[in-house]
């Protein structure tokens, strides 16, 4: 047994002509959560489905649970939970019906009862799919991964669409699912889900990751910190890696010539800063 | 064997929860036969009581509605909308699920056919078949043919919305062609040349020669050869042409 869930080595992929991923190399231990963060296109979604086994590769290696996903076997698929990007389940079932036809797919099921709480459905049990809203049927599609009670989660954009509450409302439930010991795959292209849920981040863009790291990793890289005031009506604007020197330099000059620094404020770089100045185009 | 009934129940579950589907291919046949039988049930058909005729030819239309036009827009409905995908990632094994959707569908067929033949009985008078098992054999047959074909078919349509549409185009026409609701003796010799080379008319002469004519299943061995071949192709067109991911994207 290796400590790591997923390991990743020179995957390349592409759809006639279009490459969509180009060599990317990337590990998962066990029992984190790890973000693959990227714009659409990134290809994401093609190195999930890799993972999960419905997509073979061009080159590289991948191992998932020692396995290699392009001859998975039934043991393997009880230790995996997969939530798509896309699809729906059966209109016509509900909620409860769901969750006891996939558990009795698995040798030891969590029991639905569980799961239903976890995944906040409690009040639906008894709704036919095809009444439930957008985020409760993304729920539903998140319980009926975790029926099987997998040891690995692959969840790709699970929170796409929702309303900043129900965003929230799934952050803590996959932060539950951390604390169960699930190593959790999450793909998403929300820098703020990334930075709160990820344990480690890769950024991909255009099928390269450009950075990996934990998301204080990331920020503690460039690009610099800003500091902005604005004197004698003028705007003023200062990049630096030391702004508590340069910030000290600027009141202590400030105070000694009685002059004020109308506005000032300083930015630390956000996830969202190295993201943006990562995924940007550089053409 | 567990997975198979746990998956077998799921799936009679969600047939009869599918109240379209169930509607037209598990009822329509029955409403028509009961229609058509009081409107020239006593009138002779072909030779023959108009009611066994008719209920020779909805038995074959059932087949045709249930196993072929009902499983391939089942099958299409499913992988389109990704729940075959996503089965795929389970540990529940395809040919588990394959062998429990199959044998729901021909379970409800069989139960139509029940049906059909009691309430000829009830309604009609008419007597029970004389050779249960060659008609049982005969169903079967049948069965296996167009659930082949069905799932060939599937690899023919690409998208949910207008599988209705392609299904019906197809089987509709070859039902009344086949001369399921009357006499095909009225229509064009071209049209009956095709009907001969497709299998529904074979299925419904050899129900009708096991209940109208008492005879075996083999006593037809041309159309049993029909069927047979028709079931190979099928099989060779399912097992190339399925899909278990969305062909649209
Ligand atoms: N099945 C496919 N056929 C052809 N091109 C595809 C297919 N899947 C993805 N692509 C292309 O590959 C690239 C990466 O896509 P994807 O992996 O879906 O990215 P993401 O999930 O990050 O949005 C895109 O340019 C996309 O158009
Ligand atoms: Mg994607």
């Amino acid at each position: 047994m290796t400590a790591n869930a997923v390991e990743v080595q020179n995957l390349q992929k592409s759809y006639d002509g279009v490459e969509a991923v180009r060599g990317i190399s990337f590990e998962i231990r066990a029992g984190e959560v790890f973000g693959l963060l990227g714009p659409n296109g990134a290809g994401k979604t093609t190195t999930v489905e890799i993972l999960e086994g419905y997509r073979r590769p061009d080159a590289g290696t991948v191992s998932v649970l020692g396995i290699d996903p392009r001859r998975p076997t039934l043991d393997w698929r009880e230790r995996i939970g997969v939530v798509p990007q896309s699809g729906e389940l059966y209109p016509n079932l509900t909620v409860l019906e769901h969750l006891r036809l996939f558990a009795g797919y698995y040798a030891q099921p969590r029991p639905v009862n569980e799961v239903l709480e976890l995944v906040g459905l409690e009040e639906k049990a008894s709704a036919k799919t095809r009444t439930l809203s957008g985020g409760q049927r993304r729920r539903l599609d998140l319980g009926v991964a975790l029926v099987g009670d997998p040891d690995l989660l692959f969840l790709d954009e699970p929170t796409t669409g929702f309303d900043p509450g129900a965003r929230r409302a799934a952050w803590e439930t996959i932060r539950s699912l951390r604390s169960l010991g699930k190593t959790i795959l999450l793909t998403t292209h929300y820098i703020e889900e990334a930075q709160r849920l990820a344990d480690r981040v890769a950024v991909l863009r255009r099928g390269e990751i450009v950075a990996t790291g934990t998301p204080a990793e990331l920020t503690g890289v460039a690009p610099a910190s800003r500091i902005s005031y604005r004197k004698d009506g003028e705007r003023i604007d200062l990049q630096t890696e030391d702004p508590t020197r340069v910030l000290h330099e600027l009141t202590g000059e400030a105070l000694r010539g009685g002059a004020r620094l109308e506005a000032l404020e300083v930015h630390r770089p956000t996830l969202e800063d190295v993201y943006l100045s990562l995924t940007e185009e550089t053409e | 064997m567990r997975l198979l009934l746990h998956q077998l129940r799921a799936e009679q579950r969600l047939f009869w929860r599918t109240r379209e589907l169930a509607f037209f291919t598990f009822l329509l046949p029955i409403v028509f036969f009961l229609i058509f039988a009081s409107a020239y049930g006593d009138e002779e058909i072909d030779g023959a009581d108009g009611y066994l005729h008719l209920l020779a030819g909805m038995i074959g239309y059932g087949a045709a509605a249930t196993t072929f036009a009902g499983l391939a827009l089942l099958l299409v409905i499913r992988r389109e909308s990704g729940v075959l995908k996503r089965l795929r990632a389970t540990p529940l094994p395809a040919w588990t699920y394959i062998v429990a959707v199959l044998a729901s569908i021909v379970f409800v067929f069989l139960l139509e056919a029940v049906v059909l033949v009691a309430l000829a009985r009830l309604a009609f008078d008419v007597a029970l078949p004389g050779r249960p098992f060659s008609l049982f054999a005969v169903l079967l047959l049948g069965a296996a043919t167009f659930a082949a074909l069905g799932i060939g078919l599937t690899a023919l349509i690409r998208s949910a919305e207008g599988s209705s549409a392609v299904v019906n185009a197809l089987y509709l026409p070859v039902t009344f062609i086949s001369g399921a609701f009357f006499s095909a003796d009225a229509f064009p010799a071209a049209l009956r040349a095709i009907a001969e080379v497709l299998p529904l008319v074979h299925l419904i002469r050899l129900v009708r020669d096991v209940m109208v004519f008492d005879q075996a299943a083999w006593d037809r061995p041309g159309a049993v050869a029909v069927l047979v071949a028709w079931c190979l192709v099928g099989s060779v067109l399912a097992v190339r042409g399925f899909r278990w991911e969305p062909r649209e994207r």
